[in-house]
């Protein structure tokens, strides 16, 4: 287990190295580079660019800058936006919490109504309740994020007013952020709600027809004891990994829900950025953001082997 | 008299895909999805016959009317029909939902055919590359790379597809790692065939079926991907018509006239509700159980 953990450690380090290249390399290949934001401003001459170019080092070939930008970055010099020209660091740092705070709370949602609906429907597995699941894990998963969140504000907010349209409300006012926060954790969780409910479904629904589970049931254990003690920590092997990979895609979702909501995190940070051409913003949200998936998924292959015993590291 | 009684005690030979489609055709929701799909592919191609208004026509006179007999879906704050436009949006945007699927299947064969023939150092490049990009957030990057190249409709495909086509990979590659050790290979082998058409002709076909339903599948995420992308202004741009397009348009005036948001975005829900009824009915009719 010890040395697992420490390979898969080690593995993830080439991985973000990778990460890194694409990234940067993406960037270094799109047309304008890093100066294109100055490149349709009249009062700025080929000298200045030229100038420009040499003091920010872009004439320097391209491996050499990747290496000083890699540098640079790992010891935590993320640059200075060109938009608003404070660190990228500091800029990041303020819009994270909210980000954590809204994917958390979604996150949260999302685990509490999968697991209780998908276990639920396994167990009646074709009653009326499980077909009524199915029937919303399947209008959940197809659900376009943002105009699900349009439709709420038009209803929640614009129509009934029991909620604000958008924003995240006066931070130092614990009630009022939770108010403002209500519909975009909704609208986050959704999407995870329905595909996490049906591979719980799916999950339980495997277990439930093993051998061990009908041991259990013979020596005289009640339902509830079945079903809690045994099935469902197997069952949910499965679907803490699938919880894990999902989160690239609930950081995803994040970003367009902030935008629908005027939600102040790392995801209209990225819209503003790249309305903006701003490279440095642009490059440390995409690195911040995969090191947080490598991160995630190195955490799930932990949560696999602690939750199901029948695996065995070497 | 004889033979006849001879012929029909045989059984019907059927082929797997004979019997994925009897299969798929009991599938009720699967079959449901479909009819709408077509149905909403078929509105989506004749399009200009079903709508009395060009998409694009300005009616200056008649802006942001709600519903009625003569707009259908009411008219846009230019007073452009709606319904003229949900419906020319869907040639869009479905359009480029198929093709970047399409194109991911082809990448992400490609890969995984590649990585799982030849093993070794060729596989461990290749599926290094697909963790990779499988660990950058997928709709960050896109917007990322859609914002700065303001792209033109096929290069927003090729966008899409290089986001989407990893999952095929794997797929790929590891019925390869099976199928390479097949004697039928081997048989081809020993005919003296290139491995490029053993990879096509004998191994790709065993492993079509996963494809089939990844890709069925990545439709619907390429459609949402399309929409979110003009959604935020930077996939396609106006006035070409696109659900997504046509939503960001709405959402300034959402609280007085909502029609305008309403129906492009039931389109596109309609749309991936077929789409996901129809791979949910493949996969259970080819019998694939997907990974991730």
């Amino acid at each position: 287990m010890g040395t697992y953990l420490l390979r898969r450690l080690l593995g993830s380090i080439p991985l973000m190295v990778g990460v890194s290249i694409l990234v940067f390399g993406i960037l270094q290949a799109m047309p304008g580079g890093p100066l294109a934001v100055y490149l349709d401003n009249p009062f700025i001459t080929g000298k200045d660019i030229a100038l420009l170019k040499h003091q920010l080092g872009l004439d320097q070939p391209v491996h050499m800058q990747y290496l000083k930008w890699f540098e640079a970055f790992l010891t935590g010099q993320w640059g200075i936006s060109y938009s608003s020209g404070e660190p990228v660091a500091k800029l990041i740092r303020a819009r994270l919490p909210a980000t954590v705070l809204l994917m958390g709370t979604a996150f949260v949602i999302a685990t509490i109504v999968s697991v209780t609906t998908g276990v639920y429907s396994a167990v009646r597995h074709y009653s009326a309740f499980d077909y009524t699941v199915t029937a919303f894990s399947f209008l959940g998963i197809s659900m376009p994020v943002f105009w699900f969140g349009l439709m709420l504000q038009l209803l929640l907010a614009v129509h009934l007013r029991w909620l604000p349209v958008a924003g995240f409300g006066d931070a130092a006012n614990i009630a009022d952020v939770a108010r403002h926060l209500i519909m975009p954790a909704m609208v986050l969780s959704l999407l995870s709600a329905g595909r996490w409910s049906r591979y719980t479904r799916a999950g339980v629904l495997e277990v439930l027809s093993q051998d061990y589970v009908r041991t259990a049931r013979a020596k005289g254990l009640p339902e509830r004891a079945v079903i809690f003690r045994h099935a469902l920590r197997t069952s949910l092997t499965p679907v803490v990994t699938i919880m894990a990979l999902d989160l690239a895609g609930l950081f995803s979702g994040a970003v367009v829900t902030e935008t629908v909501f005027a939600w102040p995190g790392m995801g209209s940070l990225l819209i503003q950025s790249v309305t903006k051409v701003d490279y440095p913003a642009i490059l440390a949200i995409l690195m911040v953001s995969s090191f947080a998936i490598v991160l995630a998924n190195l955490l799930a292959d932990l949560a696999y082997s602690v939750l199901d015993p029948r695996i065995v590291y070497r | 008299m004889s033979v006849v009684n001879a012929r029909a005690t045989v059984t019907q030979a059927s082929s797997l895909y004979a019997d994925a489609w009897r299969r798929f055709a009991r599938h009720r929701l699967a079959l449901a999805g479909l009819i709408v799909l077509l149905i909403l592919g078929g509105s989506a191609v004749a399009a200009p016959l079903l709508s009395r208004f060009a998409p694009n026509a300005l009616d200056l006179g008649n802006m942001g009317s709600a519903p009625s007999r003569v707009h259908w879906f009411g008219t846009d704050d230019l007073g452009r029909d709606e319904f003229s436009r949900s419906l020319h949006a869907g040639r869009v945007s479905l359009s480029i939902g198929i093709l970047s699927a399409s194109a991911a299947a082809l990448i992400g064969t490609t890969v995984g055919a590649f990585a799982g023939y030849y093993g070794g150092i060729v596989e461990s490049a290749l599926m290094r590359l697909v963790d990779v990009v499988l660990s950058v957030p997928p709709l960050p990057l896109v917007i990322v790379l859609s914002a700065i190249t303001k792209p033109t409709p096929l290069i927003l495909i090729l966008i899409i597809a290089g986001i989407g086509w990893m999952g095929t990979a794997r797929l790929v590659r590891s019925s390869l790692l099976t199928i390479r050790e097949g004697e039928y290979v081997e048989a081809a082998r020993a005919m003296g065939c290139s491995s490029l058409r053993i990879i096509i002709r004998h191994a790709l076909p065993n492993c079509l079926a996963p494809v089939i339903v990844a890709g069925t599948l990545a439709v619907g995420n390429a459609i949402i991907t399309e929409s979110v992308l003009s959604y935020l202004g930077v996939g396609v741009q106006p006035p070409t018509a696109t659900w997504g397009n046509m939503l960001k348009n709405a959402q300034s005036t959402m609280t007085t006239r909502p029609w305008l948001a309403i129906f492009p975005g039931l389109f596109i829900m309609l749309s991936l509700l077929s789409v996901n009824a129809v791979g949910d009915g493949l996969r259970d009719a080819l019998d694939v159980r997907l990974k991730t």
